[in-house]
């Protein structure tokens, strides 16, 4: 019963070798290359496909403004499906391709990896939302979003300060590092804050049943139940927690914002959520409602989320740090990566998550914002 | 000597012949690859794509040679693969981390190697002793179940090193209660990460040989024919004396073990771990290219191997069609590989070439 | 035990039922086209988010009513399983190996979910209360110590009802037989005068149908839908299934309850145990099959020479 296939495996391997050989890294040396690396496909493709989409708002503003010094930028993003290995397959496709720099990658586990290859070729590195701490561990890597152990303890802080709440409930995502990262600081700070925890329970893979745990809460006497966790499973947990006839105060972090974009969701559901964030998608300053605007336009009326926000933002980084040192498209990703580490440390962007600053360690600085959200909108609290 | 004998004889040394040139094939065109893509690296004609993709290729292609063991040979189908790759990644992870720059970088590589292999292999056969008394379909949702419970479990563990020895928690890393000098290691949910990258395309070419040697002596052995036996007649094998369970057990703990090395080899090349990767659609992955390859099929396996973890790379071009046109390539091959009327048509089209094989009597 | 734990503890079992019921209709979908078919249907789970899908933008795009929507859904995921089966699955009925199939499977489900991903996007959607097949405030039972949801009970008494409808399907009418027969031995069923081709599209046609059912109530009682939503039930499901004794119907309801109520209690009362309860269910499972390697209700054939 051995079946030999060689018509087959003679035809898809004379394509593989076309397909593999072909040295296709041509250095056009009149534009910037900038790479992006992301799920656009598997279960977290809405979180790659928001920073394509928020990039390539940003790059063709800049390009139709004229480019950075004069030159005009070319983004090009390749797909992950949120994994190490993809991810490394990824860069090594942008780096045939002749990248300049990096915008990437999306998600923190596959940015971790890639990390530890892009220190090795001096690629410069901006991560939209790789929020793992060791995502930026080394020096040629910055971040745009807020990092897990930051937002923990910021969270903490918060509601400790506006005594929002004293017995506090966590429901996370047990494997998932963002969610667990945020969690492990939250628990570090709580007790300086006075904040009694109560319960803490998790969640893993693609479970959608959380009665459960919202039930172990409720039994607590949890006033208020923090969700450091993205808006698909909190849009089920609210859902949850009224059919179980449960109220309390739910507060989560960026990962919340996206719960008032979800197509069809009753807003109603998510009244009274607080959640920390740098950005949400009906703030009324100029530079939001314009990004808004144009990124509904290009993409059938999709409403960006904060990872869109997030690539908007380290595009115009990157921008700002190239036109400081007058950087042109000849230098290769090496030089180029020299000058931007200590460029990255001098400059301010005023972006849609706000003013932000570098350290060299790669942290952003930049406040959150505390929203509340009331009759299907985000007020400021 | 009387002349039925001897015409016995005779058939028995052709087979014989014959299986020696097919197993001589296959190590020569690994080798030829090897030589080949080697050749490509040293002269500079290679893309960055292509030279990443050389190792984890290799882990693949052995994963996809030991599951051919427990599905071709011995006819059982197995789902839990990833469990033992996963059970290999992270014992030596584990390994590599903890003895860091105490032994040479190469002695601690093979060191690693050997553990993934080893604690595999005897997860392997403490899974095998109760599953293999299950048939069928039986068999492989309980094997899927204990690759879900391989992963599951690894989330919720916290391991630490420091000088008062190793620390274990199921709490968190914070509650390890590390000295200050002491380094975590296995952080739950985050994995392992920083494993040093020890993995070069030489070493998992001949990891891949070391495979196709194991596997192919297993096969050829007295144990072999004795596993196919019971594969093609479970019952009729029981009823001659052959050991049917025992000799399934082997079988299925070899495999489990050489999926363990393929873990190992997988850990040190990315230097990242994390349990997600090794969930149940690893274990179908490596199940793809068992079937696509042709079950029992070795040299098929490694192709199908090679050609679909490139395929997805190579279709990088289509951009958001790329995973569509993926998944209806699969399904074409498939086709064109298994289905009867696909078959009968080949063989017509073979006929007719002028350079076409001729029809043979002994398959 | 005090009554207040007492009750949390109903409550938990309540739960663990409405939870299981869920994965009782998929499974019986599963199981249908697993015992006439004899293969392991991978993209079960993703015929079901097509089913959703459709009945989604039916209310959104069309404002047609739930139940429309649900006909609609019906029909579209009849002709899905119809047309996947001709294409996909047929050609490969004779194959030397029944893995053939299985692997084939797999490639349609990867296909539904990037098909999906191509045209609904990848964000999740909801659904309204009013677009819900059934809404409204759950019933409440011992002064409001026990709160059921609509959707749990609608859930249950469809799967009472299929379950009724399918067994006299199968035991009563001619069409019935063949299925049994083509179950029993293809070959002989067809020497017999049986369609056997058609017997097979049929119960493929049941089984989407089936699927495009649950999608709808899955859906109303876990209101977010992505590509990918399928998939992580359809395992769930198969493992109920197998757990009931896969090819029995009865079985895959038990399965599938029992799923639910071992996946709920896990999470209630073991330490850390919503970390590791689909590690217990795992566990379960493989514990009921080595006592009973065919399942609860599955029937153990003795193999004869």
């Amino acid at each position: 019963m051995k079946k030999t296939n060689r018509f087959f495996v003679a035809l898809t391997s004379m394509a593989m070798a076309a397909a593999l050989l072909a040295p296709s890294s041509v250095f056009a040396a009149d534009t910037f290359k900038i790479g992006g690396i992301g799920p656009t496909t598997g279960g977290a493709a809405a979180y790659g496909i928001a920073v394509r989409n928020g990039a390539e708002v940003a790059v063709q503003e800049i390009n139709e403004a004229g480019g950075i010094n004069g030159y005009q930028i070319e983004f090009r993003m390749e797909d992950d499906v949120h994994d190490a290995e993809k991810s490394v397959y990824a860069y090594n496709t942008l780096k045939d391709w002749g990248m300049q720099l990096l915008l990437g990658t999306v998600t923190s586990d596959p940015c971790i990896a890639v990390a530890s290859y892009a220190v090795e070729d001096n690629m410069f590195l901006l991560t939209p939302s790789g929020s793992a701490v060791d995502c930026v561990a080394e020096d040629n890597a910055f971040r745009v979003c807020f990092s897990d152990p930051d937002q923990g303890a910021k969270s903490a802080e918060y509601i400790g300060t506006h005594d929002i709440a004293t017995k506090v409930a966590i429901l996370y995502k047990g494997d998932d590092p963002y969610s667990t990262g945020i969690t492990e600081s939250f628990v570090g700070e709580a007790p300086n804050q006075g904040l009694e925890i109560v319960a803490s329970d998790a969640f893993i893979g693609e479970n959608t049943d959380f009665k459960v745990q919202l039930q172990k809460a409720k039994d607590a006497g949890a006033e208020l139940v923090f969700l450091p966790i993205y808006y698909g499973p909190a849009s089920l947990i609210l859902q949850q927690a009224k059919e179980i006839d449960y109220s309390p105060i739910f507060f989560g972090c960026d990962g919340l914002d996206g719960i008032l974009g979800i197509e069809n969701f009753d807003t109603s559901l998510a009244e009274g959520v607080m959640l920390l964030t740098p950005f949400t998608a009906n703030a009324e300053d100029e530079a939001t409602v314009h990004f808004v605007e144009a990124y509904e336009a290009a993409f059938n009326g999709l409403i960006p989320i904060q990872f869109a926000a997030d690539a908007y933002d380290g595009i115009y980084a990157m921008k700002a740090a190239l036109e400081s040192f007058g950087a042109t498209p000849d230098m290769d990703a090496s030089e180029l990566c020299d000058q931007m580490k200590t460029a990255m440390t001098e400059i301010t962007v005023d972006g849609l998550t706000g003013s932000i600053t570098w350290e060299a360690t790669g942290e952003p600085t930049k406040e959150p914002k505390a929203v509340i959200i009331t009759n299907g909108e985000y007020e400021p609290m | 000597m009387n002349k039925t004998e001897e015409y016995q004889n005779e058939i028995l040394k052709k087979i014989k012949n014959k299986e020696r040139l097919n197993i001589a094939i296959t190590y020569v065109m690994v080798i030829a690859i090897y030589a080949i893509v080697q050749g490509l690296v040293t002269t500079g004609n290679i893309s960055n794509l292509l030279k990443g993709i050389l190792v984890p290729t290799c882990v693949y292609v052995i994963a996809a040679i030991s599951l051919n063991l427990v599905v071709g040979f011995s006819g059982e189908l197995s789902l839990g693969h990833a469990g033992f790759m996963c059970i290999g990644a992270f014992t030596s992870g584990f390994f590599s981390k903890a003895v860091g720059d105490g032994l040479p970088d190469g002695f601690r590589f093979f060191l690693a190697i050997v553990i993934g292999a080893l604690f595999a292999g005897i997860v392997g056969m403490l899974i095998g002793i109760p599953v293999l008394r299950l048939k069928g379909d039986y068999l492989a949702i309980v094997t899927l179940a204990f690759g879900e419970i391989i992963k599951n479990l690894l989330n919720v563990v916290y391991m630490g090193l420091d000088s008062r020895g190793i620390h274990f928690s199921t709490k968190s890393s914070m509650d390890l209660g590390l000295e200050s000098g002491g380094k975590k290691i296995i952080e739950g949910a985050l994995g392992i990460s920083k494993i040093p990258k020890n993995s070069t395309f030489t070493i998992g070419v001949i990891l891949v040989l070391v495979t196709l040697f194991i596997v192919q002596n297993l096969i050829h052995s007295r144990a072999g024919r004795a596993i196919m036996s019971t594969r093609d007649n479970r019952i009729a094998a029981e009823s001659i004396g052959i050991p049917v369970t025992r000799f399934k057990l082997m079988a299925f703990t070899v495999s489990a073990a050489l999926a363990g090395m393929a873990g190992a080899l997988y850990a040190h090349n990315i230097g990242k771990l994390n349990t997600s990767k090794f969930d149940y659609n690893m274990s179908i992955l490596v199940l793809v290219f068992v079937v696509l390859g042709g079950i029992g099929n070795i040299r098929g396996s490694i192709l199908a191997a090679i050609i679909l973890t490139a395929l997805p790379e190579m279709l990088r071009g289509l951009s958001d069609y790329r995973m569509l046109i993926y998944a209806v390539l699969l399904i074409a091959m498939m086709l064109f590989n298994w289905a009867p009327a696909a078959l009968a048509f080949r063989e017509r089209v073979r006929e007719k070439l002028p350079f076409g094989r001729k029809k043979k009597e002994v398959e | 035990m005090n009554f207040s734990t007492f009750m949390s503890f109903v409550s938990y079992l309540k739960d663990g039922i409405s939870l299981g019921a869920v994965y009782a209709i998929i499974a019986l979908g599963y199981t249908m086209v697993y015992g006439i078919a004899k293969m392991l249907n991978f993209a079960h789970g993703d015929v079901i988010m097509v089913g959703a899908y459709i009945s989604l933008t039916m209310m959104t795009k069309t404002g047609a009513p739930p139940v429309v929507a649900l006909l609609v859904a019906i029909v579209g995921c009849t002709l899905l399983g119809v047309t996947i089966e001709f294409v996909a699955y047929r050609p490969l009925r004779k194959a030397s190996s029944p893995l053939a199939v299985l692997i084939t499977a797999i490639g349609v489900s990867y296909l539904l979910q990037n098909l999906a991903l191509k045209i609904f996007g990848a964000g999740p959607e909801s659904i309204r209360d009013e677009q819900k097949i059934i809404s409204g405030s759950p019933v409440v039972l011992f002064n409001g110590q026990l709160a059921i949801s609509r959707i749990t009970i609608l859930i249950v008494i469809c799967i009472i009802i299929i379950m009724c409808a399918l067994t006299w399907f199968v035991n009563r009418t001619r069409r019935g037989h063949a299925m049994l027969a083509v179950s029993e031995d293809r070959d002989a069923a067809q020497l017999m005068g049986v369609n056997v081709n058609g017997t097979i599209s049929l119960t493929f046609a049941i089984g989407s149908a089936l699927a495009a059912v649950a999608g709808v109530l899955l859906f109303s009682a876990y209101p977010s839908l992505t590509p990918y939503t399928g998939s992580m039930p359809g395992i769930k499901a198969f493992v109920a299934a197998v757990f009931g004794g896969i090819g029995s119907i009865p079985g895959a309801m038990i399965g599938g309850i029992l799923l639910g109520i071992i996946e709920n209690l896990a999470k209630a009362y073991i330490p850390s145990g919503s970390q590791v309860s689909d590690a217990i269910v795992f566990a379960v499972l493989i514990f009921v099959l080595l006592i009973r390697p065919a399942g609860l209700f599955g029937k153990n054939i003795q193999e004869k020479v």
